[in-house]
């Protein structure tokens, strides 16, 4: 008796049910030169406005310099080679930098960034590369510095839940070397595939599972970092309770790379659940959307581990330029409620009183599925995982994220979409509706300057209007950092700038994004 | 073939470890972890569900009824047969002292039992489980009952020339459908369908095990192999290995 899966019966169920967390980021290769849409233009051509800081020009001595450090292997000079680490995921950035450096240890970043600082060097420090506002990729000639290789997991304790990896270790696999010992990471994302950990600190990434597990601003108990003088910050501890003076890790985690370079995390991982359970619902209002979240939150409580909201034209998408299947009619929107727990038996029944009461909930006609098995379930969350993998194909992707009261949610999308009839090729809406976080979408087959024009700064502005957030979880990057002020008080972006400042006296760390709309003013 | 009422239809499914489930040995070697771990229905006994399904949609069926030999937690299988669109289920209870011991020959000797009673035209069982790989029931059962088999069936369809004739035994293949998903309004209905409980010693067959399992082990772990660089390399390294002389 083997215990085994035959193995002719398992690569075909496979491709019956592509589990999502295949990853669509992991099947994207990186864009090679010769990508069938061709290359994006230059970032600087679609902002002229922002003109390269005072910062030197890379040298032959710099370049041997940086060969001692991490070994001439390490050091990318060629020019295709490099060009993937200059383009971001979503293709509609491309920057000019000239080297990639990509160290072992935290030593060989220091020794990095204490020369780059001595000698006016700007760096981009580079992940996963799957940012989506065009943080993680030079803008001028600014080098990247990839934590790629820094990718040692260090310890678990299966005990406390602690897990300490290096930043360059990617979520996904984290979150299967947790699940060896019971735990699982605190978050998940459509990227996990490839994106890392540092990155994830970096940019204070949410995912599917915030509403569950928190930010990883309570989960994350440690890090350590480079700071841009080149000093290292060692501020990795495993204790879940610290209040020895002020929590300096906080200012890094969600800096987006502007005040240092994260080298290792430690983070609090929960217990793996042991039931996992996923209703997929059709509904016909946002109201319906509403009320049924209300009704999750009731029924569900402690269970709930997602509530995810797509509507039809997101649907649309997967469907038609992936190919995806979805086992429910047409409906004006659908909700994914997932639970996780620790008794099947509880959380069925917890789960099949959910169900009763959505079905008996007046005004809207409810369609819906439960999973079945793990096939079923990593299907069903593809049709949201992959959203935006499938709006790529359309051509070029305009994408918003920001934090609304939840009745003005879907309200945001219909103007949007009024507003830009005929222009796009389609508007889509889906996202955290348990966050209060929608992700908001727009396709033209190619960029298209007077689109842009009419999205921006419109759609801030609305967003602005009801106090909402313009970056609920993506960051500001590149593509956001003139709009800050929309969501924060002139004189807390004036601190921000006093903290950057501090720890970054030459600006050499990721210049261009951020906070970046300050810095002329100092 | 049967009169305008449809054939019956008897459709088996096996409550097994979730494909997707890296499965563990136990650490005294008896056998795999199977508490706490996630169950469902073998996916090849979905496709026969499935099919069945479509059959009465289709009209050539009349009535589609589910039977699982299994654990008390076997019902939950069943109900998933129910959501999507079986009419009743049968659940013959096994102890689970038995049930790690219990084997095709005793499955297919208490579903020839029910067939007596039930007297399906058509049985369609997956053609094996996932956990086991035996492959044996459906082959099993068309033994004991005398009834032609057709196994590893892809496509199952009425014809002219009947090369199967009913009563008969057909095991479901990979290709044959691809299984629904069970929709809100049927899950629902579903635990109002009848689901009849039995026991083997009400069918009278004997769970006496034919076979012992002596150990279970995970299998060896496959080792890195070498890159050469030319032929003469490769021809080196299997000299050194003592391959070629």
């Amino acid at each position: 008796f083997q215990a085994s899966r035959a193995a002719s019966l398992l690569p075909q169920l496979l491709l019956r049910r592509r589990p999502a967390s295949a990853g669509a980021f992991a099947l994207l290769a990186r864009p090679a030169s010769s990508a069938s849409g061709g290359l994006p233009p230059l970032t600087t051509e679609i902002h002229p406005g922002i003109k390269r800081g005072a910062f030197s020009q890379l040298t032959d001595a710099d370049v041997s310099a940086f060969e001692a450090i991490v070994g001439g292997d390490h050091v990318i000079k060629d020019a295709d080679e490099v060009l993937s680490y200059n383009i971001d995921w979503l293709r509609i950035c491309r920057g000019q930098g000239q080297l990639v450096l990509r160290p072992k240890t935290t030593e060989e970043v220091s020794a990095i960034v204490r020369h780059c600082n001595k000698r006016r060097l700007a760096v981009v420090p580079q992940g996963g590369n799957t940012g989506l506002v065009g943080g993680s990729v030079p803008l001028f000639d600014e080098i990247v510095i990839s934590t790629s290789r820094m990718n040692s997991l260090l310890s678990i304790d299966p005990v406390s839940g602690v897990l300490v990896a290096e930043a360059g270790c990617v979520l996904e696999q984290l979150d299967r070397e947790a699940a060896s010992q019971g735990l699982m990471m605190p978050l998940d994302l459509g990227a996990k595939g490839s994106c890392q950990i540092g990155g994830n600190l970096a940019t204070n990434a949410g995912g599917l599972r915030l509403l569950r597990y928190g930010s990883l601003r309570g989960t994350t108990l440690g890090l350590e970092a480079v700071l841009p003088t080149g000093q290292v910050l060692d501020c990795l501890t495993t204790l879940r309770k610290d209040n020895t003076g002020y929590d300096i890790k906080q200012l890094l985690i969600g800096s987006e790379g502007t005040l240092g370079i994260i080298t290792k995390a430690a983070i609090l991982c929960p217990a793996r659940p042991k039931s996992v359970q996923l209703a997929f619902l059709g509904l016909d209002s946002f109201q319906a959307v509403l009320d049924t979240y209300r009704l999750a939150r009731r029924s569900l409580g402690e269970i709930l581990s997602a509530f995810e909201f797509i509507d039809s034209e997101s649907m649309r998408a997967v469907k038609q330029n992936l190919g995806l299947s979805c086992p429910l009619g047409e409906h004006s929107f659908y909700v994914l409620a997932e639970t996780s727990g620790s008794n099947e038996t509880h959380d069925r029944e917890k789960l099949d009183g959910f169900i009763e009461s959505v079905m008996s909930m007046d005004g809207c006609a409810t369609d819906g599925t439960v999973a079945q098995d793990a096939g079923q379930f990593a299907h069903l969350w593809s049709l949201r995982e992959r959203i935006v993998e499938s709006l790529l194909v359309d051509g070029y992707e305009y994408k918003y994220d920001v934090s609304l009261p939840l009745a003005d949610i879907y309200r945001l999308v219909e103007h949007m979409r009024t507003r830009l009839d005929g222009r796009v090729i389609r508007t889509a809406g889906y996202g955290h509706l348990g966050d209060g976080n929608l992700h908001l979408n727009f396709t033209t087959p190619k960029f298209d300057a007077k689109v842009l024009e009419l999205i921006e700064p419109h759609v801030f502005d609305w967003v602005r209007d009801r106090r909402g957030s313009v970056s609920a979880e993506h960051g500001l990057g590149l593509k956001k950092s003139q709009y800050i002020r929309h969501s924060k008080a002139d004189f807390a972006v004036r601190v921000m700038a006093e903290v950057k400042r501090l720890l970054d006296p030459n600006g050499i760390m990721n210049p261009y994004k951020s906070i970046w709309i300050i810095w002329p003013l100092m | 073939m049967a009169a305008s009422k449809g054939l019956k239809i008897l459709v088996g499914c096996k409550r097994v470890i979730d494909y997707a489930v890296k499965v563990r040995v136990k650490p005294d070697r008896s056998g795999v972890v199977t508490e706490g771990v996630k169950h469902s229905m073998n996916p090849f006994d979905e496709i026969a569900v499935e099919e069945a399904v479509r059959m009465k949609e289709k009209k050539l069926a009349g009535e589609a009824v589910a039977i699982s030999v299994g654990p008390p937690q076997s019902q939950e299988t069943l109900r998933t047969a129910l959501a999507m669109g079986i009419d009743r289920a049968i659940h013959v209870e096994i102890p689970l002292a038995q049930l790690e011991k219990l084997q095709p020959i005793h499955v297919s000797k208490l579903l020839a039992k029910v067939c007596e009673s039930e007297k399906p035209d058509l049985v369609i069982l997956g053609k094996q489980a996932i956990d086991d790989d035996c492959n044996q029931t459906g082959q099993m059962l068309a033994a004991l009952l005398d009834w032609p088999q057709a196994t590893f069936a892809s496509k199952i369809e009425p014809s002219q020339t009947i090369d199967v004739s009913v009563p008969a035994v057909v095991t479901s293949d990979l290709r044959l459908n691809e299984p629904r998903y069970a929709t809100l309004p049927n899950i629902m209905k579903a635990k109002k369908k009848p689901l009849a409980k039995m026991s083997p010693d009400q069918l009278g067959v004997d769970l006496q095990p034919r076979q012992e399992v002596i150990s279970v082990e995970d299998p060896p772990v496959r080792k890195a192999g070498a890159k050469v660089e030319s032929v003469e390399d490769l021809v080196g390294k299997l000299r050194e290995k003592g391959l070629v002389k």
